[in-house]
């Protein structure tokens, strides 16, 4: 793999925590430049107000993964086009952290709020593949006692196995799906709410991915991203 | 009035504005940032028969929001729900005087609701008093992530927004709508978090609770709440288009919602000039719930009528010609506190 393609490579790993999605993928790479150790990236986002924290944590994230890289010596990320573009931009520059860039407006870290996205990601993938039983004629009755093993082996099934996994739930194939972050299943009577609940918060990202993919393509028309096509696809649903 | 079929449907738009973005009322680069992300949302989202020019966007004036909402619009009635963005723009975003003077002509059909921010403190709730005296208001728009000096959002439930919230009730201005933006601070926490809403809806129980775009990106936070609390109702601001873009996430988000909160408390709105009302009415009249979602009941036409015009009617007591109105023995929002 050539330099250009690691750096890529690394930049597939940085996910949008509200969209559950890598920056890639999404088109958020506008640019990205390698000149020997040197390392030039441009980031871009669906809007100038788009939530400032999200901004950063993709941004330093983006910093981060580049300069684990072992051949980087210099890297440069920037944010393009935000309301908030020059202060996280001097804040990644001068590697000032997430408190040392937001001053007033940062408390401690930002742990808490991936932690929390981290968790409606799992739920989101657990209401889709679940929702698809039903459809195919799974009585509702019978949800809280899927297992793992009774999923197919497929995208969302391994989609759902990548989420447990970043919030430390195994992938035995006795697991059962229906659970909350800690792994702990429901009593049958709460199984058809906890679904609903769950297919709100799945319905909530996908909503939001539609607008964030839909703003980038018309806010910038000619410009394809540099990471990878924006893929405009409906979200399994 | 709007009409299809055999049917009549009572239309109130339930979210307006009335705003100047052109470039001589700009204070700073957030303002064109401002209307520009607007632009984006109207240009992804309509049909392209229904696209503006981004000139013709920056500003409609009086004559072409009576034309787009009344003559072509169907619409009945309307409401303003101006955003003052003082920090971005000279003479502020939705205009004040204008858009009085336009309600002041036309009572029947439009009403003039306007904002507060409590980091004005004393001379903003002062202000408040004479505000609501003068527009003789019986609602207000909130929008929590504006700047403010060194502050740039704020939450409902901050000690001064009590105050202004209890005036409120002391003024008789009992529906709040509420825009939730990029807001909370610290960034430490999740900045579309409603849960400002849940803790003012359970203090505030006179009030009427409008969330607009229905609590998205945090649907389901909203739906959570508004279960809990039977004064929350939702707004379908910038939920409404996605009946073109996304038919099939449309049929997700009101199944949702009539699942959650009930066919009671959701109203329409253009949220013009974002979009226009007429194609976004003609289209949820013929709206239906795709069948492969199998998990949601069919929309009734009873349904449709209450969500397009006749519960914020009742929210706003605002008259309803007797053949439009749903047949007596079945209550029309009977939630509305």
């Amino acid at each position: 793999m050539g330099s250009r393609e690691q750096a890529l490579a690394a930049l597939d790993a940085v996910i949008d925590p509200e969209l559950d999605e890598p920056i890639t993928e999404l088109g958020f790479v506008r640019s990205l430049d390698v000149d020997g150790g040197r390392v030039t990236v441009h980031l871009r986002l669906p809007t100038s107000f788009c939530s400032p924290n999200f901004a950063y944590l993709m941004a330093s994230d983006s910093k981060d993964a580049l300069v684990a890289l072992p051949w980087t010596r210099e890297v440069v990320v920037e944010l393009d086009d935000h309301h908030d573009s020059e202060l996280i931009n001097r804040g990644l520059a001068a590697d000032a952290g997430y408190r040392g860039t937001f001053a007033h407006e940062a408390e401690d870290s930002l742990d808490g709020l991936r932690e929390t996205f981290r968790r409606k990601a799992h739920t989101a993938a657990m209401e889709r593949v679940l929702t698809r039983m039903l459809r195919a004629g799974l009585a509702e009755a019978d949800l809280g006692d899927v297992t793992l093993g009774d999923l197919p082996d497929d995208d969302a099934t391994r989609a759902l196995l990548r989420r447990r996994a970043a919030i430390g739930l195994g992938a035995g194939p006795g697991l059962p799906v229906l659970v909350d972050h800690a792994g702990t299943t429901y009593r049958a009577e709460e199984v058809p709410l906890r679904l609903r609940m769950a297919r709100a918060t799945r319905i909530s990202i996908d909503g939001n991915a539609h607008f964030c993919r839909g703003l980038l393509a018309t806010r910038y028309p000619d410009e394809p991203s540099r990471g990878g096509d924006p893929v405009m696809k409906e979200a399994a649903s | 009035m709007y009409s299809k079929d055999d049917e009549n449907y009572f239309i109130v738009d339930a979210h307006i504005a009335l705003w100047d973005a052109r470039p001589q009322n700009l204070r700073n680069i957030h303002g064109k940032q401002f209307i520009d992300c607007f632009y984006d949302y109207h240009r992804n989202l309509s049909p392209e028969s229904e696209v503006w020019s981004y000139e013709d966007y920056l500003y409609q004036g009086g004559d072409r929001l009576m034309k787009d909402i009344f003559d072509e619009g169907h619409v009945d009635h309307a409401i303003f729900q101006p955003a003052a963005l003082g920090e971005f723009y000279l003479n502020g975003f939705g205009q004040t005087e204008e858009a009085f003077a336009l309600a002041q002509a036309h009572p029947d059909k439009l009403t003039y609701n306007h904002n507060w921010d409590p980091r004005f403190g004393e001379q903003g709730l002062k202000q408040l008093r004479e505000d609501a005296k003068r527009f003789d208001l019986k609602g207000a728009k909130l929008y929590t992530a504006e700047w403010h000096g060194d502050s740039r959002g704020w939450k409902l439930d901050d000690i001064w927004s009590y105050r202004y919230l209890e005036a409120a009730q002391e003024l008789g201005i009992k529906n709040i709508h509420i825009h939730k933006g990029p807001t909370i601070r610290p960034l430490d926490r999740d900045a579309f978090d409603v849960a400002d809403v849940d803790k003012v809806a359970t203090d505030f129980t006179d009030l009427n609770f409008v969330v607009e775009h229905c609590g998205l990106p945090r649907l389901e936070d909203f739906c959570w709440i508004a279960t809990q609390e039977p004064n929350v109702h939702a707004g379908l601001a910038v939920a409404m288009p996605f009946i073109h873009t996304r038919p099939k996430y449309f049929g997700q988000i009101i199944g949702e919602l009539l699942y959650w909160i009930g066919e009671d408390r959701i109203q329409f709105s253009s949220d013009y000039a974002i979009w226009t009302p007429r194609w976004l009415v003609e289209r949820f009249v013929d709206f239906q719930i795709p069948e492969e979602l199998s998990e949601y009941a069919p929309l009734t036409t009873q349904q449709k009528k209450k969500i397009l015009g006749l519960n914020a009617a009742a929210m706003y007591d605002i008259p309803v010609p007797a053949e439009l109105q749903l047949p007596r023995e079945e209550p029309q929002a009977a939630a509305v506190a």
